[in-house]
């Protein structure tokens, strides 16, 4: 399959939104186009499946195009099990985006455009395999992210906008820094490159590589939360239109996650070994801060956003245990963590579109009035504190057990430290389901409230398909990525 | 006499462009403004034109100006950037009685650019820039009944003059301790001796004082902001543009072995210029001033390029000009649409401005977007390739420095995204009619800023002349 395609695709669509007219027709389009993604999306996994039963490659379907020559710049494209996961990640949410966002009244055009132009980032950044064209896309997600918060989304809507922007930015810059010493320290030929699989062979020293690997991981950490890096995700999150939460946490925070394993833990692991301890002390802070921190919170979006403060940090400290199950882990809890969340934050849209409140104590038995939300709010509660047969469970597990094979007492603590968080996690999500869902109604006029359309049934379906097949079957999500993973492995089983 | 006509055909089409208006204006026949617009619009394009398809080059008068491709280049961006601004000033200059001299004086200044540009000879470059410099001072003071527009003009000819004192100064020193002036015997004179640095780095601040480095900016805002907006934009994109390729050439042939030395001058001429023209333009409430304060940060970028010292970086250089033309002018053009029909600056005034205008808001936000560096845009290509080529010399707290610094002017750049796009306001700016002229102007920036960074065409190009 070309891969080009998946960019093509957005592109395409977003420009045809500029010409039609009409509410309708501007919905049509986006929907046609999330639709067309996802099947892409579905027809790429079943072609990589196909190919990958012949083919032991570590990337395939790559396509390598000189882009800058002087620079020795090229858009190289391909992906190995774990950008399929994530291209398929972004399919599914966007697709429950584009639902979601059915009844966007005004200046929808602007608001569908963007929200693609925002999928063509992460499908770019996914499929790269050159540091400039990753690092192209990485930044080209940034800015409409800007603008969908500020323009449609509520509360201190710019002031979170603009911290998001400039934090993220702030990111990037870190990443850029990393990456040109990865470009000027490394030569084929005396020639230097962006190109990933050719630095991957180079022997950086591990001076080096210490040197700019904290650039690009605390850089590409900034996107995923990384603490203390994570203040503008509840910002983000609460001030964000229902789409771009979903984006923001499903997808967006991921490309930090992936940014961190693909570029940073695969081409430096000496320096990977050598912070790992940082890593893991910073994923735990996040861990249990971003748990007690949701404890205190009042607002839905705030709670579901820092609860991903402290998700986020279950893939941080899968990658900073540098081994194969925790790593695996990583990226499971990617995959759960932006499918669950999307959900949350599709439903919690749900909830304030008809009472017009996110605040828990104003919220109760919302389960008589709107059964279909309160029940899938419900199911993304259980899936967020580990429930089996979710999604969440096996994520979360395999983080687990990956972070306790790692030998010596530091790591065992952390992994314990970590477990602990359940306990926190089952709190606050109880607490919140409970007090929203169950028990009487506290406001009367709650009563006259209807339940989801068939827009928000369709992308709440679309998502919990996604959260139960990896609940029930997690070994084809783990069979996917697993020999990605071992490519990686083996980079870092050189250096344990 | 055919190596005359073929190696300087860019400067005699120029000047045959003048003497066109100059005949124009003279004649007894009346001209109406709209008419001298066309004319003037239609000689341009073709100089452009022209400019793009002839060929030839070589030395002439003693070897005192040569031409070669990167040069016709460079003028070339130049010409392309000067159509630009004529057909944004479209509007404006339909209202104003002196249409004709406006030309006049701002293709005189052109015409100096390319004899500066051209020469290989200290003395034929002073003449160049002091021609380039002085009708600059005359078009600041263009909005002859409003008094800021002449004390624009007084500063910037005070300030221009003493530049001008240091550079000749920094010259006749050079010449007192070599002996000479030309540049190929200057490569091979060029030394550690005090003197010759001394006099080296009296040249480097006349630069510095051009292209409104910090410590040498303190004119620029009060200049941009007095003058009309069309020759703001001229100072701001060719007339700086200018004296950047004139100081790449300078630094890197003919004192390319002091590096070592006028790497560290640079290189604190660069943060310094980044940080001031940020903090400085995050306090402007005046677009105008906001753009020259965030363009002196430009110029901080643009001396990261400069300290890379090799073919990458005069090639990123001269690739940042040309986006820098496109970003500049689509954002200037938009001002100047608003300033000139509305007699509106501020940022608070373009508050709700998506509103009433969509399509300018968009071409605005691009723009900024551009300037900003935010990919796809070509200034992403720019401003990155910039700062690749500082770090080539591994010098990584400048560039860490320069990366940190992108993400301060993001800041203000999106604050006049934010008023545009987000901010309420019971009066928005009323909807803006064009004429065809802006029109044009507008849609060729934007098509440059979209496909200049995403098509890699024009920086092979330039590194293929730079090699």
């Amino acid at each position: 399959m070309n891969l080009t395609l998946l960019l093509i695709l957005p592109l395409v669509f977003s420009l045809l939104l500029l010409v039609v007219k009409g509410p309708k027709q501007v919905r049509l389009v986006a929907l046609v186009a999330a639709v067309v993604q996802l099947g892409a999306g579905l027809f790429l996994l079943m072609q990589f499946l196909a190919e990958r039963a012949t083919n032991n490659a570590a990337f395939l379907f790559e396509s390598n195009h000189t882009w800058y020559k002087a620079l020795n710049i090229s858009y190289h494209v391909g992906v190995d099990g774990i950008s399929v996961a994530m291209i398929l990640l972004t399919a599914f949410v966007v697709l429950a985006g584009v639902l979601v966002s059915w009844k966007q009244e005004t200046m929808h055009k602007e608001f569908f455009f963007l929200l693609l132009f925002l999928s063509l980032g992460a499908y770019g950044f996914f499929i790269s395999l050159d540091l400039f064209t990753m690092f192209f896309f990485l930044e080209v997600a940034v800015i409409p992210k800007f603008l969908l918060i500020g323009i449609w989304g509520s509360g201190k809507k710019e002031y979170s906008a603009l911290k998001l922007a400039l934090m993220l930015m702030a990111g990037s810059a870190l990443v850029f820094v990393g990456l040109s010493g990865l470009y000027f320290n490394t030569s084929i030929n005396g020639v230097h490159s962006f190109d990933l699989l050719e630095i991957s062979k180079q022997n950086i020293s591990p001076a080096l590589q210490n040197l700019f690997f904290p650039f690009a991981f605390i850089g590409f950490g900034i996107f995923t939360a990384l603490f203390p890096f994570h203040t503008w995700v509840p910002d983000g999150h609460s001030s964000a239109p229902t789409a771009a939460s979903m984006f923001l946490a499903g997808i967006s925070m991921k490309l930090g996650g992936y940014g961190c394993l693909r570029v940073a833990t695969y081409l430096m692991p000496d320096a990977a070994e050598h912070y790992s301890t940082i890593i893991i002390i910073l994923s735990c802070i996040a861990i249990l801060y971003g748990a007690f921190a949701t404890m205190m919170q009042t607002d839905l979006k705030y709670i579901n956003a820092y609860s991903s403060v402290s998700h986020c940090g279950f893939v941080l400290l899968g990658i900073g245990m540098l081994t194969k199950t925790s790593i695996n882990g990583a990226v499971m809890q990617m995959v759960s963590h932006g499918l669950m969340t999307a959900l949350f934050f599709a439903v919690i849209g749900m909830i304030y579109d008809r009472t017009h409140t996110r605040q828990v104590a104003q919220l109760g038995g919302l389960l008589k009035v709107m059964p279909f939300i309160s029940s899938v709010f419900v199911i993304a509660g259980l899936c967020s504190l580990g429930l089996p047969g979710l999604s969440g469970f096996v994520a979360e597990m395999t983080v687990f057990m990956g972070s306790w094979e790692r030998a010596g007492a530091f790591y065992h603590t952390a992994t314990i430290i970590a477990c602990a968080s359940i306990v926190v996690t089952a709190v606050y999500i109880l607490r919140a389901v409970g007090s929203s869902i169950m028990g009487p109604i506290k406001n009367n006029e709650h009563l006259q409230l209807g339940d989801a359309g068939w827009n928000e049934k369709t992308a709440a379906v679309v998502l919990l398909v996604g959260i139960l097949v990896m609940g029930i079957v997690p070994f084809w999500l783990t069979d996917l990525i697993n020999p990605g993973t071992e490519v990686i492995i083996q980079k870092l089983g050189s250096i344990k | 006499m055919s190596n005359f006509f073929l190696f300087m055909q860019q400067e005699l089409l120029l000047t045959a462009i003048i003497f066109i208006l100059l005949f124009m204006k003279l004649s007894t026949i009346e001209w109406k403004t709209k008419n001298v617009l066309l004319v003037v619009n239609i000689l341009l394009t073709i100089n452009l034109v022209a400019g793009i398809f002839i060929k030839g080059n070589g030395s002439l008068f003693g070897d005192m100006f040569q031409q070669t491709e990167l040069l016709r280049l460079e003028k070339n961006i130049l010409n392309l950037g000067t159509l630009l601004i004529s057909l944004q000033s479209y509007n404006w200059l339909l209202k104003h009685k002196h249409a004709t001299e406006f030309y006049l004086l701002m293709l005189s200044t052109l015409l100096g650019m390319f004899f500066m540009l051209s020469s290989s000879n200290l003395l034929m470059f002073y003449v160049g820039l002091e021609l380039a410099s002085i009708p600059l001072a005359a078009l600041a003071n263009f909005d002859l009944d409003k008094r800021r527009s002449s004390e624009a003009a007084m500063k910037y000819i005070m300030s221009s003059a003493f530049a001008s004192g240091l550079l000749l100064f920094g010259i006749s020193m050079m010449y007192g301790v070599t002996g000479t002036v030309s540049f190929a015997e200057l490569q091979t004179a060029a030394s550690d001796q005090p003197l010759f640095l001394f006099s080296f780095i009296l040249i480097l601040a006349g630069f510095g004082f051009k292209i409104s480095a910090v410590p040498f900016h303190l004119w620029t805002a009060d200049v941009y902001e007095g003058s009309p907006i069309a020759v703001t934009s001229y100072l701001s994109v060719i007339s700086k543009g200018s004296m950047i390729f004139a100081m790449t050439t300078v630094l890197f042939t003919v004192f390319g072995q002091l590096i070592f030395h006028w790497y560290n001058i640079i290189a604190v001429l660069a943060v310094l210029s980044m940080i001031v023209g940020n903090l400085f333009a995050i306090r402007q409430q005046n677009v105008k001033r906001f753009l020259a304060f965030s363009s002196i940060s430009q110029v901080g970028f643009i001396l990261i390029g400069v300290t890379g010292a090799n073919a990458i970086g005069q090639s990123s250089v001269i690739y940042f000009v040309l986006i820098y033309i496109f970003s500049n002018l689509a954002a200037f053009g938009v001002l100047s649409l608003v300033s000139s029909e509305k007699g509106k600056e501020t940022i608070d005034d373009f508050k709700g401005f998506y509103k009433t205008n969509p399509l300018l808001t968009w071409v605005l936000a691009i723009a900024l977007f551009s300037l900003a560096g935010i990919p796809p845009t070509a200034g992403f290509f720019g401003k990155f390739f910039l700062i690749l080529a500082g770090a080539g010399k591994n010098n990584y707290p400048l560039i860490t420095i320069a990366a940190l610094n992108m993400v301060v002017s993001l800041y203000y750049y999106l604050r006049i995204i934010k008023a545009m796009f987000m901010d309420a306001n019971e009066t928005p700016i009323e909807k803006v009619e064009m004429t065809w002229a802006p029109k044009l102007s507008m849609a060729i920036c934007v098509a440059g800023i979209v496909i200049t960074g995403i098509a890699s065409g024009a920086y092979e190009y330039i590194y293929s002349l730079v090699k």
